[in-house]
């Protein structure tokens, strides 16, 4: 059987969640190898969020936000950013390829773009396979 | 009746067989209400005379170091096996500790950097000391990954620190000896850091300074710009280090109720940046050079049980 890539998408509830809707409204087809998961803000994302869910099987994490200045919260949005980064960095010295977390700002009116964001990283994920990290039964 | 207590020195570098000493005459204290088994660093037991005793015959065995070699895993399952209450003694035997940094390598990395191109110490038959067998005595083969002490067998209590500080040593040893098995602070150092009247009410920092790198003023370590772990590590030290101008590392560990104490400080130091277009941001990340080294310094054991991830492609 092919890889499959499982992917836990965050996706704050002001522009990424109704982003995400308005590709389901529109019809526009996009890759189910997707959980999401509603938050308030892209910003209430704790990067022990992003850990747990590679160590429980995902195979990457996709964070979804406002785009910068438009933050529901003022600047949630820019506080994810740099923990963003900053996780990136700390899975490269854990030996996990950074580009299993990818951080985008989709507005809710940018389905479009969503449903290309995600079709592009599941495509990413295939092709680097299975993640290493997986403490525990897949979810 | 008195209680049996034992103590091993596992992986480790022996600071917390000292720090058992470095209580002085309490110790004496202890040693009314209990009788020392099984302690091969001061008194003259070997594991002989453990493997004689009955099951669950010691009251406490305390563990200090962590499992790196096949004798201290041996050790710690025979302790488990003869104790009634295991504790892991300091930040080795809990969380890996400073040598826990070792599993950012795998085996032949560490023998190559420690036996083969360390220029300081020649060895021109290239010897690795595994596998040796001289006189019937066997070297002990060293493990895959460095691990803590839970990662092997069930643990009934820690005492955290590196080595654990005497105030914090003694509360421990009082509340076991009583049957305890819950001890120490629930805050973090900032609460009782000698620095803390001058804390700001919100810190925001436009660049990161080592050490090294800026004069200290004597205020709070991070209003500075130095990457101090006291708001992620528990209390019970006193501030040792910060009272002694050095920002806290975490050797306390994280927090009690708190499970990873690094990404809870990296999350923390990624908010009081200040605001600012990305490509500065991400300069001013990159002046933290080492991520596992400044977060985890005490826990790369936690996060890397099994060593790096190997998922370069």
């Amino acid at each position: 059987m092919s890889f499959e890539p499982k992917i836990v998408a965050f996706l704050c509830n002001w522009c990424a969640y109704a982003g995400a809707d308005m590709a389901g409204t529109s019809r526009l087809k996009y890759p189910g190898n997707m959980i999401a998961i509603r938050v308030m803000c892209s910003g209430r994302v704790d990067p022990e969020f992003i850990l747990e869910a590679f160590e429980k099987g995902a195979d990457g994490v996709f964070i979804g936000g406002c785009h910068p200045g438009d933050c529901h919260y003022v600047s949630g949005n820019y506080r994810t950013r740099r923990r963003v980064e900053m996780m990136k960095r700390l899975l490269e010295e854990m030996g996990i390829n950074p580009r299993r977390l990818r951080l985008e700002w989709v507005s809710a009116t940018e389905g479009q773009k969503f449903a290309r964001v995600v079709k592009e990283f599941v495509e990413e994920i295939r092709q680097l396979g299975p993640s290493p990290i997986k403490k525990e039964e897949a979810i | 009746m008195k209680k049996k207590i034992a103590m091993y020195w596992g992986a480790g570098c022996g600071g917390c067989d000292v720090s058992l000493l470095g209580i002085h005459e309490k110790l004496l204290d202890v040693l009314e209400k209990a009788d020392i088994v099984f302690w091969p660093c001061a008194t003259d037991f070997k594991y002989e005379d453990l493997e004689k005793m009955e099951d669950g015959e010691i009251d406490i065995a305390f563990y200090n170091g962590a499992i790196r070699t096949e004798e201290n895993e041996k050790i710690a399952k025979l302790l488990r096996k003869k104790s009634k209450i295991l504790v892991a003694y300091g930040s080795c035997a809990t969380e890996g500790c400073v040598i826990g940094l070792a599993n950012l390598y795998d085996r032949d990395e560490i023998f190559n950097a420690v036996y083969l191109d360390n220029e300081t110490t020649p060895n021109e038959k290239k010897i690795i000391p595994q596998g040796m067998e001289k006189e019937g005595i066997e070297l002990p083969e060293f493990l895959p990954s460095l691990k803590t002490l839970e990662q092997v067998v069930k643990v009934d209590a820690a005492i955290p620190g590196c080595p654990p500080p005497s105030p914090v040593l003694e509360e421990a040893l009082n509340a076991l000896l009583e049957g305890r098995t819950e001890f120490g602070k629930e805050v973090a150092l900032c609460d009782e850091c000698p620095r803390k009247d001058t804390k700001p009410d919100k810190i925001e920092i436009e660049r990161f300074y080592r050490w090294h790198e800026k004069e200290d003023d004597g205020s709070c370590f991070l209003a500075q710009g130095m990457i101090c772990m006291g708001p992620a590590t528990r209390a019970g030290c006193g501030g040792e280090c910060t009272s002694a101008g050095i920002p806290c590392t975490g050797c306390m560990g994280p927090v009690p109720k708190v499970e990873n104490q690094g990404i809870a400080m990296l999350s923390a130091i990624a908010s009081i940046i200040e605001d600012m277009d990305e490509e500065k941001e991400r300069a001013v990340m990159e002046s933290i050079k080492d991520m596992v080294g400044t977060f985890y310094k005490f826990s790369t054991a936690k996060l890397l049980p099994y060593g790096r991830f190997k998922d370069e492609s």
